[in-house]
């Protein structure tokens, strides 16, 4: 196997732009020198897919319930194909991400575009931690009382 | 014979416009916002998903004010969205033990590795009414901790899984795809993942009922709630075209771990035995109910007697679904004309043939009366 470190990187990529809303999808766009012709091969397309789980968290595979997700396909010009998958219904924002997906695999790691995806997910991760600071607020000391002699 | 009637076209349409009325209720108070249903009405968002069957908040908002915050009308709307969309596929299994944990706690071990976090939870509330509600315009800030939480922490069960004092939970025999019983009819015995999938759309309140039965001694368990963890599990799914999994972004999920009293057999040395509940959003009743009653329907593979509802596999699988439960109960109220006719006609009959009968008795004491 080659090495799989833009395979990981894109796969990065698709995350961040999972969970990034449309404004901050197209700012990314923005740092893009510009943005060459494409053709959509796959219509954004709102439907759903089948959350499963495990029962007792790693067991027998069951049904959850389903989520909405959307999808979109389009190819550059010189044939990169780019795919974005995100759950809920957002189909401007699935174009857009579609596109950039493309766009990155086209330009080094060091590209504006990468960097705006960096800041991103910096963004993100802060968000996170943020939200995990505030549960941890909330995390029991337990005193322990101790009676009488040693 | 059959006679078709018609009418009430117009009534109907009427309706319509009384029931908009209706919902949208005083003019002069300003009208509710889908976005403020969602991020100020969470838990109901949540139930509507769970019950809907299908994760998507700002859909489970709308029909939450589409139905007047009934419940089971807004899980009715997502069942029926749900069925025009097409399914992409299925997910990877989600990983709850590298949930960015939001809420965790165990009512088993005060110090477990991760430690107790209480999370946004009404448990500790005096449950006194906020009068400070009725203003309005509320901005509260939650306190930081100097540091974040650990990324992963174990799960209660797999800790005394690892002594062997827990019931093992593994895959079977080349890990299979599980039943779909949207799109496969059930039969019974249900196996696992056909009970999970069904309390997992089924209505609260009835598992709940069930749960509580289980605990008051409609059942065998009186079991300690070994975790419960609430917080943010990314979901992912392989695409045919790319052949790699992809990251779709996250979604809330409530999971609830109990640890039951023991079963063993001559074979296997006594163990804890394990009931398990995983919810859409910050579900935490729904998930320890499920938990609760997925025990309960175990006791046929742990070989003890199913006496009651909550271990009957056909009774709670047949009457936990409430979009189903609702239509079968709420549809007396569709016209009947033709079979109350019927019944009508009937007792009609019975009844002068019942005076018929006893007519001859009476006539000759009365005659003799005379």
């Amino acid at each position: 196997m080659q090495s799989n470190e833009p395979l990981a990187r894109r796969q990065g990529h698709f995350a961040v732009l999972a969970r990034a809303a449309l404004a901050e999808v197209e700012a990314v766009l923005a740092d893009a020198p510009a943005i060459p012709p494409f053709m959509v091969l796959k219509q954004p397309e709102t439907g759903t897919i089948m959350v499963e789980g495990r029962a007792g968290g790693g067991g027998r595979r069951f049904n959850l319930g389903e989520a909405t997700m959307t999808r979109c396909a389009i190819r550059l010009e010189d044939g990169t194909l780019g795919f974005s998958y995100a759950l809920g219904r957002d189909t401007a924002k699935a174009q857009k991400a579609a596109v950039l997906d493309a766009l990155l695999q086209n330009e080094p790691p060091e590209g504006p575009m990468h960097r705006a995806m960096h800041r991103l997910a910096e963004r993100q991760k802060q968000a996170r931690e943020e939200a995990s600071r505030k549960a941890a607020a909330t995390k029991v000391e337990f005193f322990t009382m101790v009676r009488g002699e040693g | 014979m059959y006679v078709a009637v018609k009418g009430g076209e117009a009534a109907i349409l009427a309706t319509h416009d009384l029931l908009a009325e209706a919902r949208r209720g005083d003019p002069a108070v300003r009208e509710v916002e889908v976005a403020q249903i969602r991020e100020q009405l969470g838990l109901a968002v949540a139930r509507v998903m769970n019950e809907g069957s299908l994760h998507d908040p700002d859909l489970a908002a709308l029909a939450l004010k589409q139905a007047q915050g009934d419940a089971i009308e807004a899980a009715f709307l997502i069942r029926a969205f749900r069925t025009t969309l097409p399914r992409f596929g299925s997910s990877l299994p989600v990983e709850t033990s590298r949930m960015a944990i939001r809420r965790r706690i165990s009512a088993a071990y005060k110090d477990l590795p991760g430690g107790q976090v209480l999370g946004p939870t009404y448990d500790y509330t005096h449950r006194l009414f906020d009068f400070a509600l009725m203003e309005g315009e509320s901005r509260p800030e939650a306190p930081q901790a100097a540091s974040t939480l650990a990324q992963t922490m174990p799960r209660v069960p797999d800790i005394l899984g690892a002594e062997g004092l827990m019931e093992p939970e593994m895959p079977p025999e080349g890990d299979p795809a599980p039943f779909d019983l949207t799109r496969q009819p059930v039969s019974f015995p249900a196996d696992r993942d056909v009970r999970l999938q069904a309390m997992a759309r089924g209505d609260e309140g009835f598992l709940l009922g069930l749960g509580y039965s289980v605990q008051r001694g409609f059942g065998g368990n009186h079991p300690f709630a070994g975790e419960i963890r609430m917080g943010e599990v990314s979901v992912e799914f392989v695409p045919e075209e790319l052949g790699f999994a992809v990251d779709l972004g996250e979604i809330t999920l409530t999971e609830c771990q109990m640890v039951n009293q023991f079963s063993g057999s001559k074979d296997v040395p006594p163990q804890f035995t394990r009931g398990y509940g995983l919810a859409f959003g910050h579900s935490e009743r729904k998930a320890m109910s499920m938990a609760l009653v997925d025990r309960a329907l175990k006791a046929r593979e742990f070989g003890e007697a199913a006496d009651y509802p909550a271990q009957q596999d056909e009774f709670v699988l047949y009457h936990s679904d409430n979009v189903e439960a609702a239509g079968f109960v709420e549809h007396l109220k569709l016209p009947h004309y033709v079979d109350f006719q019927g019944e009508l006609e009937l007792i009609r009959r019975i009844r002068a043939e019942r005076e018929a009968r006893l007519a001859p008795e009476t006539t000759p004491i009365q005659e003799a009366a005379e």
